[in-house]
């Protein structure tokens, strides 16, 4: 089967750092991928070259046949690609459910805003402005954004951030359900190698900008290579 | 919940339509007048609100927009002998043309370098105006007290049946008002439509909107030609107002005095920017009351305003949210 997303060969650099070093990698669909790396190994930029929010100075983005560096970045949302943000991205004086709104606003998903604050579990803090709210019901709200377009492709930068031990684990379930819910396909970076290795399918590691490693999540976690990355950088390994 | 809100904007709107109907039964005619000029404010204000309130785009030279739709009736009706009636949605789409022709471009630019570039077309104004003074008629500007075009004139008295005699000024009054407040319910409109929550978007975050399907360029262009449209029909009442226009009347301090107004309104707010432009025109009054030595009256309005800022930071609307919010969420209690 032809993959949802492909990424060939995409290099992005800012200044003298090589955020991504001519990375490829296909999202096949239906998935949950996982994309997992030390701090600064250019999960995040993947997200934005993705995204078109940067240009990528090298290679090919293709999604669902459509070349997405030739797609602006308004376009991007509305061709089914939808994300959330590592440090979250809301309109905080907006209601929480005109937030969702927008997204519902760029193309329609199967639900309503309102029906997709319920299924997060927010429809209490509707009329609320989004300033103020704590940092995990923010990634709640970005994630009924996310959906409220309709995706078919959920690219999701840490929602895990923020949450304990116990939420993290339903946060996987979460996933899984939404995944068959929305009939998405999700691209996963995360933080917590749990989280990732137990509900991903396959499993993509990035070091320094350079992809070193793909497979499923018992090949990766063998992988030789990974092993001393996360060495290299035990913080991480939590 | 929604729906307990929605009677209550009703029921304000009624009640502030009724105000303005009765306020001339109960002023002189010289208040009137004024009325008028705080209609004409509102007016200029609201459009204000939709770029700069809304999509947090500064702009320092609506004046000029104004300029703009007050130069347009005042040459249709004195040149042409147009109907000035006529002049004021003339005024106002070629404001609006102008707006976009100049928000397209300018708008590439990031905060402080555009609100830099609307402040150079603010500067610009009354010269370019001297400069083309074939169409302008120069630093003495245009004069409307003989035009045929200007309705009412010259004797606009009509008695109305409870012994209420209505003046030109009244007429103004009525006139400016009538405007306003349909302008008024457009920007309620826009407030609750689509595109304006992609415009408080944009001026929360960017790049979330972006991110979220907005597409930046072509909204922040509608609404920078939007709000000159507002100012173009301001600028055209006020024309008519004045019974004239000249260069002088549309300084920098124009412009300034535009987002003066909205900030005491309230940025984002709808109603409350009546506040706004009573408070431009009443209160130089009021300092020119206190004191007429040279300068006094510029200190009082500047001590005033900054007085303003720091006890009501987000305006008279913030004021009304804040005194409104806990009741209401205390009789609709939500978490
Ligand atoms: N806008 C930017 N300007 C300059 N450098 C950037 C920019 N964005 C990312 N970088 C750099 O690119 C590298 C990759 O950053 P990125 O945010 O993609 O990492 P990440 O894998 O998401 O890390 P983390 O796990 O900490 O979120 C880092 O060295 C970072 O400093
Ligand atoms: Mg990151």
């Amino acid at each position: 089967m032809a993959a949802l997303l492909s990424v060939e060969n995409v290099t992005r650099r800012f200044g003298g750092v090589v955020a991504l070093d001519g990375v490829s990698f296909d999202v096949p669909a239906g998935e949950i991928v996982g994309l997992i790396g030390p701090n600064g190994a250019g999960k995040t930029t993947a997200f934005n070259v993705i995204t078109r929010l940067y240009r990528p100075d090298e290679g090919r983005i293709v999604f669902d046949g459509h070349d997405l560096l030739r797609t602006p970045v308004h376009r991007v949302v509305k061709r089914g690609v939808a994300r959330t943000f590592q440090n979250v991205a809301l309109w905080p004086t907006l209601s929480v459910l005109d937030n969702v709104k927008i997204g519902a606003q760029a193309r329609r998903g199967v639900r309503s805003a309102e029906e997709l604050l319920e299924y997060v579990g927010l429809s209490g803090l509707a009329h609320r402005p989004a300033a103020g709210l704590p940092f995990g019901t923010l990634k709640r709200v970005e994630l009924a954004r996310a959906l409220a377009s309709g995706p078919q492709l959920l690219l999701l930068d840490e929602p895990a951030g923020g949450l304990n031990h116990e939420e993290v684990g339903e946060l996987g379930r979460f996933i899984q359900q939404l995944r068959a819910d929305f009939d998405a396909t999700v691209l996963l970076v995360e933080h917590h190698m749990n989280l990732v290795m137990g509900i991903s399918d396959r499993v993509y590691v990035l070091n320094f900008g350079r992809l070193i490693s793909g497979g499923t999540p018992q090949e990766v976690q063998r992988d030789p290579a990974v092993i001393e990355a996360y060495l290299g950088d035990a913080s991480a390994a939590a | 919940m929604t729906a307990f809100r929605y009677a209550l904007r009703v029921f304000g709107f009624v009640l502030f339509v009724a105000i303005v109907v009765y306020l001339p039964f109960r002023i002189s005619d010289f208040r009137a007048s004024e009325f008028a000029l705080i209609g004409i404010y509102f007016i200029a204000i609201l459009g204000l609100n939709v770029l700069t309130g809304y999509t947090g785009v500064i702009s320092l030279g609506h004046g000029a927009f104004m300029a703009l739709g007050a130069y347009t009736t005042a040459i249709l009706v004195a040149d042409h002998g147009m109907r000035d009636l006529w002049t004021i949605p003339l005024a106002g789409l070629l404001a609006a043309a102008a707006g976009a022709a100049f928000g397209l471009p300018a708008l590439r630019l990031s905060g402080p370098y555009l609100a830099l570039t609307t402040f150079g077309v603010a500067v610009a104004t009354p010269i370019v105006i001297k400069k083309f003074d074939g169409l302008t008629g120069g630093s003495g500007g245009i004069n409307l007290f003989e035009a045929e075009g200007i309705t009412g004139l010259p004797e606009f008295i009509v008695t109305l049946p409870g012994g209420k005699v209505l003046s030109f000024n009244d007429w103004l009054y009525y006139l400016a008002w009538t405007i306003a407040l349909v302008l008024f319910a457009v920007a309620w409109a826009i407030h609750h439509s689509h595109f304006g929550r992609s415009l408080r978007a944009i001026r929360d975050n960017e790049i979330a909107a972006a991110a979220s399907g907005v597409w930046l360029a072509s909204h922040k262009t509608l609404a920078f030609s939007i709000s000159a449209f507002y100012a173009g029909v301001a600028g055209s009442l006020l024309a008519i107002w004045a019974f004239s226009v000249q260069p002088g009347a549309f300084p920098v301090d124009r412009s300034i005095a535009l987002l003066v107004g909205l900030a005491v309104g309230g940025l984002g707010s709808l109603a409350p920017l009546a506040a706004g432009a009573a408070f431009l025109v009443f209160l130089p009054q009021l300092a020119q009351g206190i004191s007429k030595a040279p300068g006094v009256p510029a200190v009082i309005y500047g001590a005033v305003l900054i007085a303003l800022m720091i006890v009501l930071p987000m305006g008279v609307g913030g004021l009304l949210r804040w005194i409104t919010g806990p009741l209401t969420s205390r009789l609709y209690p939500r978490s």
